[in-house]
């Protein structure tokens, strides 16, 4: 199947794909920066005018949120899996 | 009454009917005709004047089952829609009652949807939780029988609420007509009324039938099950209780609510399931702010979300399918086995992440615009914090775990798996079809949306919000690329306790006490019986007995022998006529009898 060979592909060339990838992260937060391709008349706070807010929150929001979880699942919500079987 | 207009769940209702007489060899033509029927009767009504149609006169109330106007026309399309794409995922079940049984789901929420009254509305909302508990049922475990009755425990409370808040609405306003409440001033009936909505909409803390029946249901049933009763509920909170605040809040909770259990949970179908709570939050959310634009998220969110959402458990339910196992701590390497399942599931979670060209990014989007208009600021950021954890779980955790990822199925399950059958595979591309084009090509989306001129404004993709999106997301790629490779993330196997606790061990502690202290206050009872009843009953009757055996017995005994010996002489003074014997007792009779009359 062609969708394989493609997965395969990717994975054999994983260390490229994951260059392109940072690479792109790196390009995606310097547009972000110029005024003349995005257009920050659209922002709804005085914040989200630094450059690369919106990275800043994706990177600490998703840290904070598995952190949270994970300290709530530890808190004894996380229990063993046949908890419920009698 | 319009003799044109056609109720889509009367189709339903008997194709589902009429579906056991159907010969085998067309049965598969009959289950996709019946459902295209449906969806082509909604699509007809757009040609056709809005209004009110079907008043059916029941006691002293009218019924109304057709109040066509846009904002049910929008949920009905996607409804119906929905409901093709499940039964072509579910085309291969040969049981004719499951199919009838998802019908009927449908057609309570198309009644429901249809409603311009509360006692229709109460009727189709019933029907609803009666037909979908059979999806779970079906399934024929064990864990599954007990998921259903607490199901269809939970869902009758909530209806007897919404049933109450109708009678006390009833009675106030003397009108029955479905319309906006009062939520500035609420008052019990309109409480009641938002109670029953709010838990058919999974609204923590109503929320735990969700997370426990659906990862419980058939492997087409749950797509079924994602689809309807939380989005019928945001149907009736559009039409009931737009603008109302509370709402803002339980919205916002809902969806990190959601997102921190997804974040924890093993189970795909679990997971997908919390992140039906966490993205109806965000409708909910819409619902409560309450503008035009809120409101045309709030429908806009609940067409796309059906779509991905479906496909989602679609994409859970080809694994439980064709491998019978949906734990990632017992899953991953697949894709060299599945890997259409793969990438159509991936599809849904790109959509539900609101990654730009896909559905979920120009209907969320308007949610949090709408929040920021509206100077809720904390919440439209809260909300974006939300779509992080959406994107972790349903874009990157569920995909990388189960198809990619440490190989961690049993030798059996890696053998057993491999893409499911065309059906299934044919109703996941078509949902991936229209999560990409409604991405892409917005009118199709925006035109059906209720406030018309709104959505017409909203241009989603402007650079700053493309921007926005694609570094929230693929920031949090980079975090879980990272945590996955620091090895901080593997799902190990474990049950996470949520608040179906409270009656699952309350249910317990009942039959505990049935068991331990009422058996023994049975017991203790028989005890003080037996001591303080049967012990002095039974010397009393000892006694008694001795009496009866020395006193009575004593006399009785020596009156019998003293007639027996004056007998033993009698019986010497007599010669056996009987003749003279009754002459002698007439004689003696008429002396007594002398004597009584002369001396008194």
């Amino acid at each position: 199947m062609n969708l394989l060979r493609l997965i395969e592909f990717l994975r054999d060339h994983l260390r490229t794909v994951v260059r392109i990838a940072i690479a792109a992260l790196v390009v995606l937060v310097l547009l972000d920066a110029v005024p003349a391709i995005v257009d920050k008349a659209h922002a709804h706070t005085a914040a989200e005018h630094v450059p690369a807010f919106w990275a800043a929150f994706g990177l600490l929001g998703c840290l904070a949120l598995v952190i949270v979880s994970k300290t709530f699942g530890h808190l004894g919500i996380s229990t063993r899996e046949d908890y419920y079987d009698e | 009454m319009s003799n044109h207009w056609f109720h889509p769940a009367l189709v339903l209702l008997l194709g589902g009917a009429v579906l056991p007489l159907v010969p085998a060899r067309l049965k598969k033509t009959f289950l996709l005709a019946v459902p295209a029927l449906a969806f082509g009767v909604v699509l007809m009504m757009f040609t056709m004047p809005r209004g009110e149609f079907w008043h059916v006169q029941f006691l002293k109330w009218t019924l109304v089952f057709g109040r066509v106007d846009s904002l049910s026309l929008v949920f009905a399309v996607i409804m119906t829609g929905m409901c093709g794409i499940g039964t072509l995922y579910g085309l291969h079940v040969e049981e004719d009652a499951q199919h009838i049984a998802a019908w009927t789901y449908v057609a309570g929420s198309l009644g429901a949807i249809f409603a311009g009254d509360l006692l229709t509305l109460f009727l189709f909302w019933e029907m609803m939780a009666f037909a979908s508990v059979f999806l779970i049922w079906f399934r024929r475990q064990p864990e599954s029988t007990a998921a259903g009755f607490r199901y269809l425990l939970v869902h009758v409370a909530g209806g007897l609420s919404l049933l109450a808040g109708i009678v006390l609405h009833v009675y106030a306003t003397g009108s029955t007509t479905f319309a906006a409440f009062n939520v500035h001033q609420p008052g019990a009936a309109d409480y009641l009324i938002l109670i029953g909505f709010l838990l058919n909409a999974a609204v923590p803390p109503l929320h735990a039938w969700l997370p426990d029946a659906y990862p419980a249901g058939t492997f087409n049933g749950s797509v079924f099950l994602s689809a309807f009763t939380t989005k019928t509920a945001v149907y009736a909170l559009c039409r009931g209780f737009a603008g109302m605040e509370l709402l803002v809040w339980l919205g916002v909770i809902m969806s990190l609510y959601g997102v921190v259990y997804a974040i924890i949970e093993n189970d795909i179908r679990r997971l997908f399931a919390y992140h039906i709570i966490s993205q109806v939050g965000y409708m909910v959310a819409g619902v409560g702010i309450g503008t035009a634009l809120a409101i045309n998220g709030a429908c806009a969110h609940a067409f796309a979300h059906i779509l991905y959402k479906g496909l989602l458990f679609m994409g859970g339910g080809s694994i439980l399918f064709m491998t019978g196992e949906t734990r990632m701590s017992k899953l991953g390497g697949l894709y060299k086995k599945m890997p259409w399942a793969f990438f159509l599931t991936l599809i849904g979670g790109l959509s539900i992440s609101a990654f730009p060209l896909f559905s979920g990014f120009v209907s969320k989007s308007m949610i949090i615009q709408a929040g920021f208009e509206s100077h809720l600021l904390w919440a439209a950021f809260l909300l974006n914090l939300a779509s992080i954890g959406t994107f972790y779980c349903n874009g990157l955790k569920v995909p990388y775990f189960v198809w990619f990822g440490q190989n961690k199925c049993e030798p059996a399950t890696f053998e057993r798996a491999k893409d499911p059958p065309w059906n299934m595979l044919a109703a996941m591309g078509v949902a991936a079809f229209f999560c990409v084009f409604l991405g892409c090509y917005t009118p199709a989306l925006y035109n059906l949306l209720p406030y018309h001129e709104a959505a017409m404004e909203y241009h989603p993709y402007s650079s700053y919000h493309v921007s926005e999106s694609l570094q929230i997301l693929l920031f949090t790629a980079l975090v879980f690329f990272v945590l996955v490779k620091l090895k901080k993330i593997e799902p190990h196997a474990g049950r996470n306790l949520d608040l179906d606790w409270f009656y699952r061990m309350g249910g317990r502690a009942l039959l505990w006490l049935a068991r331990k202290p009422v058996q023994a206050i049975d017991t203790g009872i028989g005890e003080v019986y037996r001591v303080g009843g049967l012990v002095p009953l039974m010397k009393s009757a000892g006694m008694v007995g001795r009496f009866d055996n020395r006193v009575i017995d004593g006399a009785v005994d020596g009156l019998a022998s003293a007639v027996r010996g004056v007998g033993a002489r009698l019986r010497f003074a007599q010669r056996g006529a009987l003749q003279e014997n009754l002459t002698f007792v007439f004689a003696v009779a008429a002396l007594l009898l002398l004597v009584f009359v002369i001396f008194f």
